[in-house]
């Protein structure tokens, strides 16, 4: 009843409507439109980042929102009745994750139709990437919701920590064409994770265990992200937020710290978004001398 | 009968402010009981931490024999409330947040008998946003209601309100005390803790200084009587007050409000003054004492000051 009624809402609010439909849409036709257009053997690495961007972009509604219940008091009236903080949080990223599918499914069937998609990729190792990105980018919206005291500082860090995910991931330009140190840098982050594990199995069609850092680390990353997002949940408009919170927040980098140095040190990942890049163009430069 | 509500010197501090300087009442079942106070007083604070929305600093508090701080979700099944100031989505329609809210709880009453018993059956699709003070406030309390609640909060109910909202809100509320629901009550107004409320405690200044039914704290308002009256030329200060059984004077919008124990002698020692003075009476009202007095009597202080 409580999804059901979140994803009411959300459908009748324009904002949310932007973010989970025309956005990845306007994405959509921009990459593959521009870039794809003519050339079918891009279009699945192309259709790769679009769907990263789709998924990503729970991170903005999710946050927005739990602060907009926070500040106008609606969330005290949640609390006097008998429903839990892991309820409320849990009901969010479900109705994001029900109504980020169809959206999902809409830029298969584009890139398909329109644009020549061959093949679906493989299709499990899709739905785990895409599920289990959707509950670690939306929880991770909600961690922002309670470390921020009002809408103007959600507004911010969103803003900082979303272009710090397009910018270092590869979800707008391919990590192969930039510099070797956002290159290290991007092994630190989730969205990197997330883009590289769609390209591997849109692209190179590996097996769901080809991608299993990618998966596990998603799936790290939803799993302490709800946690986190459950211990700094805040009913009361005027309850600020402690300095322990803060460090409670924090600790959603470590997975990443630890992630990143093995990346890092092994340099998987950057073969893997170096070979994918190549589907693309086969004599593109790639900056390789990492 | 048995008590529903127990506090026990309650006590509670926001940083400098003490709001709450141990506060001890008890409300029985099927009893209306009002926390009658001026703003800030320590109602909000008090009715807040019954409903377990905030720790008290000391005291104990138990409703329905549960201590809402530990008890958690069994003790939210037992209790309804209105809040100072309800929120809800703006797009949630009517319907909707009655049956959403009802989904939390165990048993819950039917989202149609609801929407009729609170008169919003022509409005069950609306949005919240679209919806007036008065209806909105109707949908508060319907939702209070929605778990068939052992005892029900209602935190001002009527602030802000028109005459005629209000006095739609005081039919329902009469409705449920025809009900014998247990319900407590806070309100900086007279008229709603007499009308309403069979027992009221008096709070000022996050202390309980009197509590009773209205009829008692009235009757022992050192049995002072009001007398409003208005004269053609302005008394200087004071004077009025020395008449005799006058126990205070005040004098707001022309109006002249005497106390008096012994009323007959203080209307004798008024015309007198008055003759002497070559002053007359415009208007004389005797009115018995009203809480307001009582209130007045207590602190020296208005309730809406």
């Amino acid at each position: 009843m409580l999804t059901k009624i979140r994803m009411r809402l959300a459908l009748r609010n324009r904002a949310f409507i932007f973010f989970i439909l025309i956005f990845p849409m306007a994405l959509l036709f921009l990459f593959l439109g521009l870039v794809g257009r003519h050339r079918p053997e891009a279009v699945p690495y192309l259709l790769a980042s679009v769907l990263a961007l789709t998924v990503m972009g729970s991170f903005w509604g999710l946050s927005v929102q739990l602060v907009t219940f926070r500040e106008q008091g609606i969330l005290r009236r949640f609390r006097l009745a008998p429903v839990g903080a892991g309820a409320l949080l849990a009901s969010s990223i479900l109705s994001n994750y029900l109504m980020t599918l169809p959206t999902v499914f809409l830029e298969f069937a584009i890139a398909r139709e329109i644009y020549g998609l061959r093949s679906w990729g493989n299709i499990l190792g899709i739905v785990l990437l895409v599920t289990l990105g959707i509950v670690a980018f939306a929880a991770l919206g909600l961690i922002v919701a309670s470390v921020t005291n009002t809408m103007h500082e959600t507004q911010i860090i969103n803003q900082i920590l979303w272009w710090g995910f397009l910018g270092l991931s590869g979800a707008t330009l391919p990590l192969p064409m930039l510099p070797n140190w956002i290159q290290t840098l991007s092994a630190f982050q989730p969205a990197t994770y997330l883009v590289t594990g769609l390209e591997r199995v849109m692209v190179g069609q590996v097996s769901v265990l080809t991608v299993l850092p990618e998966i596990l680390a998603l799936a790290l990353s939803a799993i302490i992200a709800f946690v986190i997002s459950q211990q700094l949940f805040r009913w009361e408009p005027e309850a600020k937020v402690g300095r322990s919170a803060k460090l409670w927040a924090a600790t959603a980098v470590i997975p990443f710290l630890l992630l990143g140095v093995w990346e890092s040190a092994s340099g998987r990942l950057m073969n893997d978004a170096r070979q994918d890049y190549r589907s693309m163009d086969p004599t593109a430069l790639i900056n390789s001398s990492n | 009968m048995t008590a529903i509500i127990e506090v026990e010197n309650l006590t509670k501090r926001y940083g400098d402010v003490q709001a709450l300087r141990g506060v001890s009442f008890s409300v029985q079942e099927g009893e209306v009981f009002g926390l009658l106070g001026p703003n800030g007083a320590g109602k909000t604070s008090t009715v807040e931490i019954l409903e377990g929305l905030r720790p008290p600093d000391g005291g104990r508090v138990s409703v329905c024999g549960l201590d809402p701080r530990t008890t958690g979700d069994a003790f939210k099944q037992k209790i309804g409330a209105v809040l100072q100031s309800t929120a809800l989505p703006d797009k949630i329609r009517v319907d909707e947040a009655l049956g959403l809210f009802g989904s939390f709880y165990d048993q819950h009453r039917d989202t149609a008998t609801l929407l009729k018993r609170f008169g919003l059956e022509e409005k069950r699709r609306a949005f919240y946003s679209q919806l007036s003070g008065g209806q909105k406030q109707r949908l508060a309390l319907a939702m209070s209601l929605v778990n068939e609640p052992s005892v029900v909060f209602l935190d001002e109910p009527t602030a802000g309100l028109d005459p005629q909202v209000r006095r739609e809100i005081y039919d329902i509320i009469e409705e449920l005390k025809k009900e014998r629901k247990t319900i407590l009550i806070t309100t900086h107004y007279i008229e709603e803790a007499e009308r309403l409320c069979d027992r009221v405690a008096i709070v000022d200044q996050g202390k309980v200084i009197a509590q009773g039914t209205p009829r008692e704290l009235k009757a022992g308002s050192a049995g002072t009587s009001r007398i409003e009256l208005r004269l053609a030329r302005p008394e200087p200060d004071g004077a009025l007050g020395r008449l005799e059984g006058v126990a205070a004077c005040r004098f707001t919008d022309g109006v002249y409000i005497l106390h008096s124990h012994k009323v007959p002698q203080t209307i004798v020692s008024l015309v007198k003054h008055l003759e002497a003075e070559g002053n007359e009476l415009a208007s004389l009202e005797i009115a018995a004492p009203t809480l307001e007095d009582v209130f007045l009597e207590l602190t020296g202080r208005r309730l809406r000051d």
